[in-house]
């Protein structure tokens, strides 16, 4: 048995030629007890996302949650339906999308849930100028996306060294870097929210249940030591 | 003597009784059923699973009320359980991580089972049973996880019902009948919703069912591996070793349930997705029948099947050898009553080579298990000059060694279970 | 063996039975309300029947406006002076007094049934079966000498008057319902939520 174990171990330190084709990521601020936050980026995710892009899993009114009203939802959010408890739908049919860019932009309600909130934050940092692509646009988190870089204006122009793999923020933005990493840190923390809005409320009721079973447990186990006091 | 009744004249219960076996069912299965009083933790299993089953078909009843079962639907309907239904989210959790947990108590069951001989004589049709019951439950398993229709349900049930192409002759065909079309489609989820919904569910009662009669046709069997029934009172016939199920094994389970639940709740509650492994990272992507994922890994509880499947090579141009590997690795279970020849049912009166080969197989399985979970390209490959095995990928050699070692496990067991030094059998059991 | 048994505390065993049997119950009990609670509307429900506004600027004396409201039709009418005047002839009505509350909101616990003596809001379904009824507004007509002006039902004959009331001797047992309804302002009413201050 123990040989068995040997020899495998040997065999398989012997020879490895490891094939890592994972982009790094960024860590993603996220904080979900940020309303604020969550409050931006919920402004800049209609603002700029939602034009192509649908969340339709999400309801206006569960904006609520993160500390909005009705009225401040109706006034500055609904632009592209008229009732608070609408989804977050867009109106460009997925066929037609298809056509236009190649690719239907896809449904952002859960992305942070398949792709994960570090990989939103790099993607939306990650863009650069390649004129190759239709769109004048490429990323290295996401290579050879459909998506040019909507928030171009913001970031303002980055070209890439292919040999290093480093960024050169040739044109500046509007906002610095530092202003542009907090912004797609409100968009991703948004996005995080929006992927399961209850999870705050999850956690917090999952302390009390499990407050409660650890007094059933002290019980029980008293409960049984009584019973079985007798039993050798 | 007079003899004793088990009816209860007077009253309610006493009407009942008179119409139906409630007092003497009492008597038989709970307050006069006698069972071993040396029951440890991996007894605790059996009862778990039935709390789990009951859980998971009280979720899924809800689940049910809003689920929609059509490929138009289905992802967006998980979606508005899980946000727009009062509570939808609790019990979608519920259900998927009861499915998992279920694995994680029917593998300890079963391996309570191989350890303390709870298939021999005469328990071998309570084995077989469960053995039914493990098969159903993985095809029950299977279809529920087409069900959210995302990339990993998608192609998940695509890779394992095109396996079926693979058997010969008859392969194609009946792969296009399971399926209902020439590829995984509407019909093929809505047939999978039926059989997950009421089909297997009803049968895995009736099995269930079926596994408690035999067991208590027989009795419990124990870690020490000896029939209580063989020292019994003299005067009342009442095994000597036994106590009443009820009152000491029903407050003992609920300490372990208790427990169970503890962490139940904290999977629900602080970590429903449990790194990718309960709830899968690209099962949040709806299903695309034009976009296949890097890596299509079945869940984890099947995993160490797969693995087998993988590691078997194609030969005469088919993958069915593999395909027969993973059912064999199933199906094996069932022949284990006989395979054993050991001349005492527990481990903890076998010898030496029992204890190494069955150590071997659980390594084995949690080995498979991971290799399953991960692409056959994860430890890079070895050195092209090293003989027959340069350059093949070195995840898939170790399977195959794995492959090998968990299936001598049953193969072999005839002969090293005959060969082993066993130890003396005690008369009475050790607590 | 008996003076090795310790003696069973039945007092400790009740204890204990007694104090995990409430936790216990406890549990089951709370453990059921997400389930019970899941069969509530859900947000799509509520969002689906969630208050309709409705432009009434439109709407002539003596016009009937429909629109809809948790899958039901609703009228408003706007009635006419001659029509508010009919109103006071009540002899003819099953529940003048308008004694089964129900069937309004407080507010609406007038003679003209509404918040606006001409406005009448009102769910146009039968209170007999669930038919709708037709408007007949003008009196006499195809309705015979001594109708007024209200509603007719086709289905089994039931008559209701200009302010949904019901007539005696028709099947429907109940006047019209009125929904809870608010007016935004001028020329919109809000079909679906109750005034503010409304107890």
């Amino acid at each position: 048995m123990k040989n068995i174990i040997i020899s495998i171990a040997i065999i398989i330190l012997s020879s490895f030629s490891f094939a890592s084709e994972s982009v790094k990521l960024q860590k993603a601020p996220i904080d979900l007890d940020d309303t604020i936050s969550l409050q931006r980026g919920a402004r800049n995710f209609v603002n700029y996302c939602l034009n192509c892009h649908s969340a339709s899993y999400m309801r206006y009114n569960r904006l609520t949650d993160i500390g909005l009203t009705e009225e401040l939802i109706k006034d500055n959010l609904l632009f592209t339906s008229d009732k608070v408890g609408d989804p977050m739908a867009i109106s460009m049919k997925y066929s037609d999308a298809k056509k236009w860019f190649g690719a239907a932009p896809p449904n952002l309600s859960v992305t942070a849930r398949s792709r994960g909130a570090d990989w939103i934050y790099s993607y939306l940092r990650s863009f650069y100028r390649d004129p190759s692509r239709n769109m004048g646009w490429n990323n290295t988190v996401y290579k050879n996306s459909a998506m040019p870089h909507i928030l171009w204006e913001l970031q303002g122009e980055q070209h890439i060294n292919h040999e290093t793999n480093n960024f050169k923020l040739v044109i500046p933005g509007k906002l610095s870097p530092k202003e542009y990493d907090q912004f797609i840190g409100d968009i991703t923390n948004y996005m995080v929210f929006m992927s399961e809005p209850g999870q705050q409320k999850r956690r917090q009721i999952g302390y009390y249940v499990l407050a409660f079973l650890f007094l059933l447990l002290v019980l029980t186990i008293n409960l049984k030591k009584e019973y079985w006091k007798n039993i050798k | 003597m007079e003899k004793k009744s088990n009816t209860s004249s007077t009253g309610m219960l006493g009407w009942i009784d008179e119409r139906f076996p409630l007092s003497s069912f009492i008597k038989n299965h709970l307050t006069g059923y006698y069972a071993p009083k040396n029951f440890n933790f991996w007894y605790l299993f059996g009862a778990l699973a039935l709390f789990v089953f009951v859980i998971q078909i009280l979720t899924g009843i809800f689940l049910t009320m809003h689920y929609k079962p059509s490929a138009a639907e289905a992802f967006a309907s998980v979606e508005y359980i899980m946000r727009d239904v009062s509570f939808g989210w609790l019990i979608r959790y519920m259900h998927s991580t009861g499915s998992s947990l279920f694995f994680v108590v029917i593998y300890l069951h079963m391996f309570k089972g191989l350890m303390y001989g709870s298939y021999r004589k005469p328990r071998e049709l309570l084995w077989l049973f469960g053995v039914f019951i493990f098969l159903l439950l993985m095809a029950e398993a299977f279809f529920g996880y087409l069900l959210p229709w995302g990339q990993m349900s998608y192609w998940g049930a695509q890779v394992i019902v095109n396996l079926f192409t693979s058997v010969p002759f008859i392969g194609p065909d009946l792969a296009e009948w399971v399926r209902g079309d020439y590829l995984v489609s509407d019909a093929t989820l809505n047939r999978f919703f039926a059989f997950h919904v009421i089909a297997l569910p009803l049968a895995l009662a009736g099995l269930i069912f079926g596994h408690l009669i035999a067991l208590h046709e027989v009795g419990s069997n124990n870690p020490d591996g000896i029939e209580i029934k063989d020292m019994k009172d003299k005067k009342t016939g009442i095994p000597l070793d036994g106590i009443p199920f009820h009152p000491y094994y029903t407050i003992k389970d609920l300490v372990g349930l208790s427990v169970f639940l503890i962490v139940f709740v904290s999977i629900i509650f602080f970590a429903p997705e449990m790194g990718g492994y309960f709830l899968e990272a690209n099962n949040f992507v709806p299903a695309n029948p034009l976009v296949t994922p890097d890596h299509i890994a079945p869940v984890w509880y099947f995993t160490p099947f797969y693995s087998i499947l993988r590691a078997v090579p194609p030969l005469f141009n088919s993958q069915f050898p593999g395909v027969a590997a993973m059912g064999l690795s199933v199906l094996i279970f069932f022949f284990v009553p006989w395979l054993d020849k050991s001349k005492v049912n527990s481990i903890r009166y076998k010898g030496p080579l029992y204890k190494k080969w069955l150590s071997t197989f659980v390594i084995s399985f949690i080995v498979l298990g991971y290799l399953g979970t991960v692409p056959s390209n994860v430890w890079g490959q070895f050195y092209i000059a090293i003989p027959i095995i340069g350059g093949s990928d070195v995840a898939t050699i170790v399977a195959r060694i794995f492959t090998a070692t968990y299936f001598l496990f049953f193969i072999l067991m005839p002969i090293y279970s005959r060969k082993d030094i066993t130890k003396p059998v005690p008369k009475r059991v050790r607590m | 063996m008996t003076d090795e048994n310790k003696k069973i505390d039945l007092n400790r065993r009740k204890f204990l039975l007694t104090a995990t049997s409430i936790t216990g119950a406890i549990g089951v009990s709370a453990a059921g309300i997400p389930f019970v609670s899941s069969m509530l509307p859900s947000e799509k429900a509520k969002a689906a029947g969630a208050p309709v506004a409705v432009d009434i600027a439109g709407i002539k004396p003596g016009e009937i406006k429909t629109s809809e409201w948790r899958g039901q039709p609703v009228w408003i009418l706007n009635r006419s002076d001659a029509m508010i005047k009919k109103l006071d002839n009540n002899k003819e009505l099953a529940d003048p007094d308008l004694k089964v509350v129900s069937q309004q909101p407080k507010y609406c616990q007038n003679k003209t049934r509404s918040i606006k003596s001409n406005l009448l809001v009102v769910v146009g379904i039968c209170t007999h079966l669930g038919c709708a009824p037709s408007p007949k507004l003008l009196p006499k007509g195809d309705m015979g000498t001594e109708w007024e002006g209200g509603f007719f039902c086709p289905c089994h004959g039931s008559k209701f008057d200009l302010a949904g009331r019901v007539f005696k001797g028709s099947p429907a047992p109940t006047n019209l319902v009125v929904p809870p309804h608010k007016y935004i302002n001028e020329q919109t009413v809000l079909i679906g939520e109750d005034p503010e201050g409304v107890a």
